[in-house]
């Protein structure tokens, strides 16, 4: 591309996760002529994993809307054009025409010609971890009970233009082995470290969801040397409650039947959960080995219908800058936990969000973790 | 670790992984050793088209080549089965299993029920079904209605590399007589299968695709062609459902009746010959179970009732096609009933 606009701004189809090759336009939040300020939601796009809001990059105009809703797009697809009311419309239309799609695999900074994925053979067994970006500060992403790395679809890229960021299976999970040698959280958090020991990370800012967030709090207080800073997202180890249904439910689906009203607990929007996530997690959750992972977690876990580790007043007292982020409308951990760490932690609720606000309100996530990490780098 | 392999890897790589977790599976067939470590080893097929091709390398001889005897060697995997061992004994063609009929129906299916609960017959017998390879009448039958009017009997029938792995590890691990229908025209077809062993549960049909407008079930080959015919009519504005039953006994009739308590159409695609065959059963129970639900006259689409011709031009014709399914599709859809008598 040669002589381009500088205030002419491409709204393209975005890139979510690493498998995401196209998305559907299913309606725009905008219309043409429209003000957008930075952050404002533009359109929604539906991928095979998830249905999910575009936020304005940059402000404008809206001055053209090229996708069509019901129309699939690549990834990186013009879709719309945002500039000042002053730029000539003859420009923009210039701009339209010479508009090329960058190649899927191109890979124009090169991360997206490499593989999806890498394993790394730890003391724990192998993990499987995807790694994005190479700033100076390194971000590790801790997801929690039953996820994988894809619960950081929106948030890895996002937080990788300032930092190296990983993000692992947890062992029992996604691709990482199934076999638990201890299932406990200090087993889970020495697992961690494990990892971070093999792929030769020293120090990292720690970002766990869940469960993922009290093997964070954990790894803090075994190996507080280990950690800059932590990021917990409507975490585990904050308060006794627990819904025990969203935990049984989970663990004894065996059809999309029953596992789709379980994950809409997960939630504030149920329609975000669509055929292909169920699909994925009951392709990983008959593998050989998980649902006895999974098992001997909750057991360890989640016994008795609550939650058996707490460790809010450790972390409280201890010196780890901490930020807590919550779904109001978490139904999982319910979102009061926020404030447990009283004043030692940033504390934000984002409104209409669930148990899944790094998805579903990923944009003001994002902002709020680069925040706290670049704040502590 | 998930790659695309073909339906035909998916199954030799479930009877490695079983045969590696459990020491009690063997293999029984006609020439799945196939000459394996034997001189003339170029010419190892490993069954007749190559399924079971390597494994005899890894697991010796608990692969046994048997005579061409299948009233004698699939007696003798039943017999081992009922004495602990878990057999899997491939019949070439599962339209030889006229031959062996007692010791399937009449024993294997009994055994559990004749014993008061006490014997168990954990024996999966696996082989060919179906039409397109232009193998001619006596090699390319659908047979699955036979096995499902038996009692006893779990069968099974993937349309996939994916469900084929999970389900062919599941019948392994039943402790059940488990019919395992391979149609060989899907052995080169490919999709994402995981390297590691999962078990798709028996019982819990797969919704391939979702839709408000109309219901199809089907399973086998003909789920690329219900799939194929749903795609074409969504660029009519027509939403299809699309089943995939993947095991027919058990069968998930719940999964069936939601579908057509929701569209209220229902459309059944069975490669068996039409007299007595799963779209007859399925549209027998949808008609008792859910006849409010009904707008309109449940369609069938199957293979008339002749023999699988042995003429290519007249085998393609005689497999249900997408153009089928779609146009029972718009019979449903019409808005006079009389028009929904089929054409």
């Amino acid at each position: 591309m040669t002589t381009l606009n500088e205030r002419i701004k491409p709204i393209v189809m975005p890139k979510w996760g690493l498998s995401m090759s196209e998305g559907k336009v299913t309606g725009w939040l905008k219309q043409p002529g429209a003000t957008v300020n930075l952050g404002d939601d533009l359109l929604e796009v539906e991928t095979d994993k998830i249905t999910n809001v575009v936020e304005a990059g940059e402000a404008g105009v809206l001055r053209r809307v090229l996708g069509e809703p019901g129309t699939v797009y690549p990834v990186k697809a013009l879709i719309a054009v945002l500039a000042e009311p002053d730029v000539p419309d003859s420009d923009i239309d210039a701009f339209i025409a010479g508009y090329a799609v960058p190649a899927a695999d191109g890979g124009e900074d090169g991360a997206d010609a490499g593989p999806r994925y890498a394993f790394a053979e730890t003391a724990a067994g192998t993990i499987r971890y995807a790694r994005r970006g190479d700033g100076a500060t390194t971000v590790l992403l801790v997801h929690g009970f039953g996820g994988d790395l894809d619960n950081w679809l929106f948030t890895i890229d996002a937080l990788a233009e300032g930092a190296t960021v990983y993000a692992l299976d947890l062992p029992g999970h996604g691709q990482s082995a199934k076999a638990l040698p201890d299932p406990t959280l200090t087993g889970l958090s020495k697992a961690v470290r494990d990892f971070m020991d093999v792929v030769g990370i020293g120090t990292a800012h720690l970002v766990g969801h869940s469960m993922g967030g009290a093997v964070s709090m954990r790894t803090a207080l075994d190996a507080p040397e280990r950690v800059a800073s932590l990021s917990l997202i409507c975490s585990a180890g904050l308060g006794r409650e627990i819904n025990q249904g969203y935990i049984a439910g989970f663990i004894d689906a065996t059809s999309r039947r029953d596992l789709k009203p379980v994950l809409e607990t997960l939630f504030a929007d149920t329609g975000l959960v669509s055929r292909q996530m169920a699909d994925d997690l009951l392709k990983y959750k008959r593998l050989d080995g998980v649902d006895s992972a999974l098992r001997a977690i909750a057991s360890s876990m989640f016994g008795n219908g609550e939650q058996t580790v707490i460790l809010g007043e450790a972390v409280g007292a201890a010196t780890v800058p901490t930020l807590v982020v919550w779904g109001a409308e978490d139904r999982v951990i319910p979102a009061a936990h926020a404030t447990a760490l009283g004043s030692a932690a940033r504390v934000e609720v984002v409104p209409n969000a669930g148990h899944m606000v790094q998805m579903e309100a990923a944009g003001t996530v994002n902002a709020l973790l680069k925040d706290h990490v670049t704040k502590n780098a | 670790m998930s790659r695309k392999i073909s339906m035909k890897t998916a199954i030799n790589e479930a009877l490695d992984l079983e045969m590696r977790r459990d020491p009690t599976v063997i293999l029984m067939g006609e020439d799945i050793v196939g000459g394996t470590g034997a001189p003339g080893e170029d010419d190892a097929w490993g069954g007749v088209l190559g399924v079971t091709k390597g494994l005899f390398a890894k697991h010796g001889d608990r692969l046994l080549d048997t005579p061409l005897s299948e009233s004698a060697y699939i007696g003798a995997a039943i017999g081992a089965a009922a004495c602990g061992m878990r057999p899997v004994a491939e019949l070439m063609f599962m339209d030889f299993m006229g031959v062996c009929f007692d010791q399937i129906f009449n024993q294997a299916a009994k055994f559990r029920y004749m014993f008061g609960g006490k014997a168990e017959t954990p024996v999966v017998i696996r082989g060919m079904v179906g039409a397109g390879f232009r193998a001619a009448a006596q090699h390319s039958q659908m047979l699955t209605p036979l096995f499902t009017h038996i009692p006893g009997l779990k069968v099974v029938c993937p349309s996939n590399a994916y469900d084929a792995k999970g389900l062919l590890i599941q019948s392994i691990r039943d402790n059940d007589p488990v019919i395992f229908c391979e149609h060989k025209n899907l052995y080169g077809h490919e999709t994402e299968v995981p390297a590691e062993s999962y078990a798709i549960p028996f019982g819990e049909a797969n919704v391939l695709r979702d839709g408000d407008h109309v219901t199809i079930v089907s399973y086998g080959l003909t789920v690329h062609r219900a799939m194929e015919a749903a795609d074409a009519l969504a660029r009519d504005k027509v939403e299809a459902e699309v089943i995939d039953l993947r095991t027919l006994s058990p069968i998930d009739w719940d999964t069936i009746i939601d579908s057509v308590e929701r569209t209220g159409r229902l459309v059944v695609v069975d490669e068996a010959h039409p007299r007595c065959n799963l779209a007859t059963d399925i549209s027998a129970f949808v008609a008792q179970n859910a006849f409010g639900a009904l707008k309109a006259g449940i369609q069938m689409v199957t293979p008339p009732h002749t023999p699988v011709p042995f003429s290519p031009s007249l085998e393609d014709l005689y497999i249900p096609s997408a153009e089928a399914v779609a146009a029972a599709v718009r019979r449903t859809m019409a808005p006079s009933p009389r028009s929904t008598l089929a054409a």
